[in-house]
C-alpha cells in the first residue's frame, strides 16, 4: 500500500492504494465515484471509461500508478451542482437507456469527444463509440442523445 | 417422462377468484399501498424494475385509479418481508399481471377512501370528486386528503371484500402518456445499482468456479492466501470455493491466487460444437404432439423441406452478477437483482436449512436482464461467503469470465420443417419438428435447488434438468412453435431434450425465437416457391384483423413495393402474435450483403393492445429489435469437448454502435384491447425478416443462425 494524489472532478484526493490497483476500484471504493462501472476489467466494453488529463481511458485496466498527479473527470463531476450536464439532461430527454448500466460510459466518451470536436459529426461519434457496448440495444436513441447534447453544447457556447 | 414444472404459489390461488390471481394470492390490501407522511404513497409490486421501465409504467397506473400526481407516488424495490408475491418478473407478464392487479387494489382503496370521506363530511358519495389525493364534495365543498383520513380507514381489509369498479379507459389521464422514467436520474449521475450498494463495514467477495462444469476438486492449498493482507475468510465447501477480503482488490487477486493453487478432475462431455445439429437430434428426448390435425391430406403443387438452427446464445448482460448478503445473529438479509425474489429467498434458505422467515430478500436493480442470468446464483454465493464473517456484510459480484463461463444459456436448437402449398397459393401441408433444451431452470421451478453453489457444495444438490411450462402457460421450447396461420393440414412435434450438457435457462422469448424464425422463413419459401409476394401470401392465411393490420402497416412504412437501391442490397418480412395469444409484431430488414451482413434499416409495427407508456413500450421495441439483430449476425456460445471457450466480448462478439441498423417502429393503439407485453415480442420476427431480406437479396436461404461469413459461406455449398 502507498499514497497517491490525484484531481478528481476538480478536487485534489490523496488515496492509499497498492501500485498496480486498478483505477476502477479506488475511485469506486476509495472516492465513493459509483458511476463509474465495472463491466469487463479487461478493457473491452468501456462501461468504465473516464477522462484522464482529457482523454477517455478505461479505468478497469489503468493501474493507479498511472493517474498519479492528474485530473480525473467521471460521471459525478459531470453536474455542476445542481445542473446536470447538456449531455444527462439529453440522455434523460431522449430516454437513451434501458436499464442505463453502460451509460455513464458513454457520456463520459462522449464529453471527451465534444469537449475536443464540438461539431462532431455522426461517423465521429460512431467511431467514439465503438469500444462502448450497450446490450439492451437503445444504441439508437443514444446517438439521437448525443447529437441532441451537441447542438445544446454549442449554442451554450455561442451565448 | 413428463417433467412438469412447480408453479409459483400464488398460481395456486388463481381459480379462486375473479381477481387478477396475484391480487386474489395478497388480498389484503396494505400490502400494495401505504400512505406515508408527507403526503407520499408508496407502491409495493411483487413485480421488480429490470431496466424496462416497469416501475413507472405500475406507478402511472396506480396514480391514475388513485387520481394522485405521479410524483407523490415511489415504487418500493420487491422486498420479501412486506412486497405481495407476485411471483416472478418474467414472460412479459408484468403489466397485465402486476399492473393489473395494482389497478384493482388501488380501485378499491379510492372506495374505501370515499366511503370514509362520506361518512365524515356526512354528504353523499356521488358528491366527492378526487384530486391529487384531495377529496372534495361538490355540495359542501368540504376537503379531506387521503392522508388526513388514512388513520381512520382500514386497508388490511380483504380485496375480496371491497366492491369498486376501476376507471373507464376514457378516464384515465397518465395510462398512455409517455411518463418519463423515475429510475434514471440516479442511474445517469451517480448510483442506483445493486454493484453500488455500500453497506457500514462491508467486506468484498470473490468465487474460484471450477474449470469446466463437471470438474471435482482434487486438492487446494489456500494457506497463503488466508495469511494474506486483508483476507477475512477463504471459504472451501467442496467444489465451491471463494475468498473474502477487506479490500476488492485483495478479494481478486486472492480468487486468482487460488485458482492456481487448485488441481481439478475434468471430463470431455460436451457435444461437438462444429455439429450441434447431430447432438440436437439424436440426443434422448421426450416427444410431445403439439398439434396434429385430422382429415384427409391435401395434394401439394410445390413442396418445401428446410430445418433451421440456432446455437447457444448468452445473457450477455453488461455487468456481471452481483448480490450482497449480511448474518446478523439467526437472520439472514440478501440483496439480489433476481427476476424470482420470493422462490430465491425460499431456496435459499431450503439449502441453508434454515426458515424461510428468517431470510429476507430485497431486489436492487442490476444490469440489463433478459432472462435467467446468472443473479440468483450471486445470492447463494454471497450467503456462503457471509456465513464465514458473520456479522459483516458481504458484497460478492462475479468476474466477467465467470459470467459468461456460468451463466444459464438459452438452448441451441433445431426446427425442421416439410411443407407444401397449392397452386391457388394456400399452404395445404405443414410438417415440423422441433429440438433443443428445456428452457426453464429457475428457482422455485425445479425439484432440487437451481443454484450454482448448491450443486458444488459438500451437501452435493444435483443439478436438476430444465423444465418447459406446459404451452398453455406460456411453454417453453413449444412457445410459438404451433404457426399463427389459419391453414390446417398442420402437424407439430416437439422432441424435448433429457440431456442438458451446457446449463440452459431462460432467455428472451425462449423457444419462440428460433420457432418464429424457421415457421416465417419457411414461409418465405413456400411464398417462393409458390411464386407469390412474401407479404401477400402471409395476408392470405390470415383473416385475424390485429395480425393483418400490423402487417399492412409494416409493409406501408418500409415502402415494401420499392425494391432497395443498390447493389446487395434486399428487403425481407416477418410477422409474429408472441406466444400465439399476445403482441403482434411484423418486421420489414432491409441488408446489404458484401464480405458480411449488415442491416441498414429495420421497420416494425407493433399491436400490444392499450399502450401504458408509449415511449416505454418503444424503448422495449427498439432494444429488442436491435438485440435480435446482434443474435442474428454475430452471437453464439463457443466450446470444446470439457469447457465453454466464449470468455469475454472478444470472444462472445455482440452488436457494435457503427453496426446498428436505423431503427423505425410504430405502435397501433388498441385503447379497448387488453395491454400486453413486449420485452420479447421482437426477436423472432427481427431474426427471420433478416434471413429473408438476406434472401432477397442474393437468392441464398441461410438457415443457420447466426449468419457469420462461416454459417453463409456453408449455406452456399
Amino acid at each position: 500500500m502507498q499514497k497517491f494524489n490525484l484531481t478528481v472532478n476538480g478536487a485534489p484526493r490523496e488515496v492509499e492504494a497498492g501500485k498496480n490497483n486498478a483505477l476502477l476500484y479506488v475511485l469506486r471504493n476509495e472516492l465513493g465515484m459509483k458511476g463509474v462501472r465495472y463491466g469487463c476489467g479487461i478493457g473491452e466494453c468501456g462501461a468504465c471509461s473516464v477522462i484522464l488529463d482529457g482523454e477517455r481511458i478505461f479505468s478497469c485496466d489503468t493501474p493507479i500508478w498511472a493517474a498519479e498527479g492528474k485530473s480525473i473527470v467521471t460521471i459525478e463531476g459531470m453536474a455542476e451542482g445542481d445542473r446536470l450536464h447538456p449531455l444527462q439532461e439529453a440522455f434523460l430527454r431522449e430516454q437513451a437507456a434501458q436499464c442505463g448500466y453502460c451509460i455513464n460510459g458513454i457520456m463520459v466518451t462522449a464529453k471527451a469527444l465534444l469537449d475536443k470536436t464540438p461539431e462532431a459529426t455522426d461517423e465521429q461519434i460512431l467511431e467514439a463509440l465503438d469500444r462502448n457496448l450497450c446490450r439492451c440495444g437503445a444504441h439508437v436513441r443514444i446517438i439521437r442523445a448525443i447529437r441532441s447534447a451537441a447542438e445544446a453544447m454549442r449554442s451554450e457556447a455561442r451565448t | 417422462m413428463t417433467k412438469s414444472p412447480r408453479l409459483p404459489r400464488v398460481y395456486s390461488l388463481a381459480s379462486k377468484s375473479d381477481l387478477p390471481y396475484t391480487l386474489a394470492g395478497n388480498p389484503r390490501l396494505d400490502t400494495w399501498i401505504q400512505f406515508l407522511p408527507g403526503d407520499r404513497v408508496e407502491i409495493r409490486s411483487g413485480k421488480v424494475e429490470l431496466g424496462q421501465g416497469i416501475a413507472t409504467a405500475i406507478a402511472q397506473i396506480a396514480a391514475d385509479e388513485l387520481d394522485l400526481d405521479l410524483s407523490r407516488i415511489a415504487m418500493l424495490p420487491t422486498d420479501t418481508s412486506v412486497s405481495p408475491d407476485e411471483g416472478s418478473t418474467t414472460g412479459s407478464r408484468s403489466i397485465q399481471e402486476g399492473g393489473m392487479a395494482m389497478r384493482q387494489a388501488c380501485a378499491r382503496i379510492r372506495a374505501i377512501f370515499l366511503a370514509s370521506a362520506s361518512r365524515q363530511m356526512g354528504v353523499d358519495i356521488v358528491s366527492l370528486s378526487v384530486e391529487d389525493g384531495v377529496i372534495r364534495s361538490a355540495s359542501s365543498n368540504e376537503t379531506l386528503s387521503y392522508w388526513e383520513l388514512a388513520a381512520s380507514v382500514d386497508l388490511t381489509v380483504s380485496a375480496e371484500d371491497v366492491t369498486a369498479t376501476p376507471k373507464q379507459i376514457a378516464a384515465l389521464t397518465r395510462v398512455g402518456q409517455s411518463v418519463p422514467r423515475t429510475d434514471l436520474t440516479p442511474k445517469l449521475s451517480h448510483g442506483g445499482f445493486i454493484q453500488d450498494i455500500d453497506l457500514p463495514g462491508m467486506l468484498h467477495g470473490r468465487v474460484v468456479r471450477p474449470p469446466s462444469f463437471r470438474a471435482t476438486l482434487l486438492s487446494i492449498d489456500s494457506a497463503a492466501v488466508a495469511a494474506s493482507p486483508g483476507i477475512r475468510a477463504v471459504v472451501h465447501n467442496g467444489n465451491f470455493i471463494g475468498v473474502v477480503a477487506e479490500r476488492e482488490e485483495q478479494a481478486i487477486v486472492a480468487m486468482q491466487a487460488l485458482r492456481e493453487s487448485c488441481q481439478w478432475s475434468e471430463i470431455d462431455d460436451l457435444p461437438d460444437m462444429a455439429d450441434l445439429k447431430h447432438f440436437l437430434r439424436h440426443a434422448d428426448a421426450d416427444v410431445e404432439v403439439l398439434r396434429g390435425d385430422e382429415g384427409p391430406s391435401r395434394a401439394a403443387e410445390h413442396s418445401v423441406e428446410a430445418a433451421y438452427s440456432r446455437p447457444f446464445i448468452a445473457h450477455a448482460s453488461l455487468a456481471p452478477s452481483c448480490a450482497l448478503a449480511w448474518w446478523r445473529e439467526d437472520r439472514l438479509d440478501i440483496w439480489s437483482h433476481s427476476q424470482a425474489i420470493f422462490a430465491l429467498r425460499d431456496e435459499i434458505a431450503d439449502v441453508l436449512e434454515m426458515q424461510h422467515d428468517k431470510v429476507t430478500l430485497r431486489h436492487a436493480p442490476g444490469a440489463g436482464c433478459y432472462g435467467h442470468n446468472g443473479s440468483d446464483d450471486a445470492a447463494l454465493d454471497a450467503a456462503l461467503l457471509a456465513e464465514a464473517v458473520k456479522g459483516s456484510p458481504v458484497r460478492l459480484q462475479w468476474m466477467r469470465d465467470d459470467e459468461f463461463g456460468w451463466e444459464p444459456f438459452g438452448p441451441a436448437m433445431l426446427v425442421e420443417i416439410k411443407g407444401g402449398v397449392q397452386a391457388s397459393g394456400d399452404v395445404a401441408v405443414w410438417d415440423q419438428h422441433i429440438w433443443g433444451n428445456r428452457h426453464i431452470a429457475r428457482p422455485g421451478r425445479l425439484e432440487s435447488p437451481a443454484l450454482l453453489a448448491a450443486w458444488h457444495m459438500d451437501k452435493g444438490y444435483a443439478e436438476p434438468a430444465a423444465v418447459d411450462m406446459p404451452l398453455s402457460m406460456g411453454g417453453g421450447g413449444q412457445r410459438n412453435a404451433v404457426p399463427y396461420y389459419d391453414f390446417t393440414g398442420v402437424s407439430v412435434v416437439n422432441h424435448a431434450l433429457n440431456e442438458m450438457p451446457l446449463r440452459t435457462s431462460a432467455l428472451r422469448a425462449l423457444g419462440a425465437h428460433l420457432n418464429i424464425f424457421a415457421i416465417e422463413s419457411f414461409m418465405d419459401e413456400l411464398a417462393t416457391a409458390a411464386g407469390l409476394d412474401p407479404v401477400e401470401f402471409r395476408l392470405r392465411q390470415l383473416q385475424d384483423q390485429r395480425s393483418r393490420a400490423v402487417i399492412e402497416a409494416v409493409a406501408d412504412m418500409s415502402g415494401w413495393g420499392t425494391p432497395p437501391a443498390g447493389e446487395g442490397r434486399g428487403k425481407g418480412i416477418a410477422f409474429a402474435r408472441y406466444k400465439n395469444v399476445s403482441t403482434f409484431a411484423a418486421v420489414v430488414a432491409e441488408v446489404e450483403v458484401a464480405e458480411t451482413v449488415k442491416v441498414l434499416k429495420v421497420h416494425a409495427a407493433v399491436d400490444c393492445g392499450r399502450l401504458i407508456n408509449p415511449d416505454g413500450a418503444l424503448n422495449q421495441c427498439e432494444g429488442g429489435i436491435v438485440q435480435a439483430v446482434s443474435w442474428t449476425l454475430k452471437e453464439q456460445v463457443t466450446f470444446d469437448r470439457r469447457t465453454i471457450t466464449s470468455r469475454g466480448w472478444d470472444t462472445y462478439p455482440i452488436l457494435r454502435f457503427s453496426e446498428v441498423p436505423e431503427v423505425e417502429v410504430k405502435l397501433i393503439d388498441r385503447p379497448d384491447e387488453e395491454p400486453l407485453g413486449v420485452g420479447e415480442g421482437m426477436t423472432g420476427p427481427t431474426s427471420a425478416a433478416i434471413g429473408n431480406a438476406i434472401f432477397n437479396a442474393m437468392g441464398l436461404r441461410v438457415r443457420d443462425l447466426p449468419f457469420t461469413s462461416e454459417n453463409i459461406t456453408r449455406a452456399m455449398e
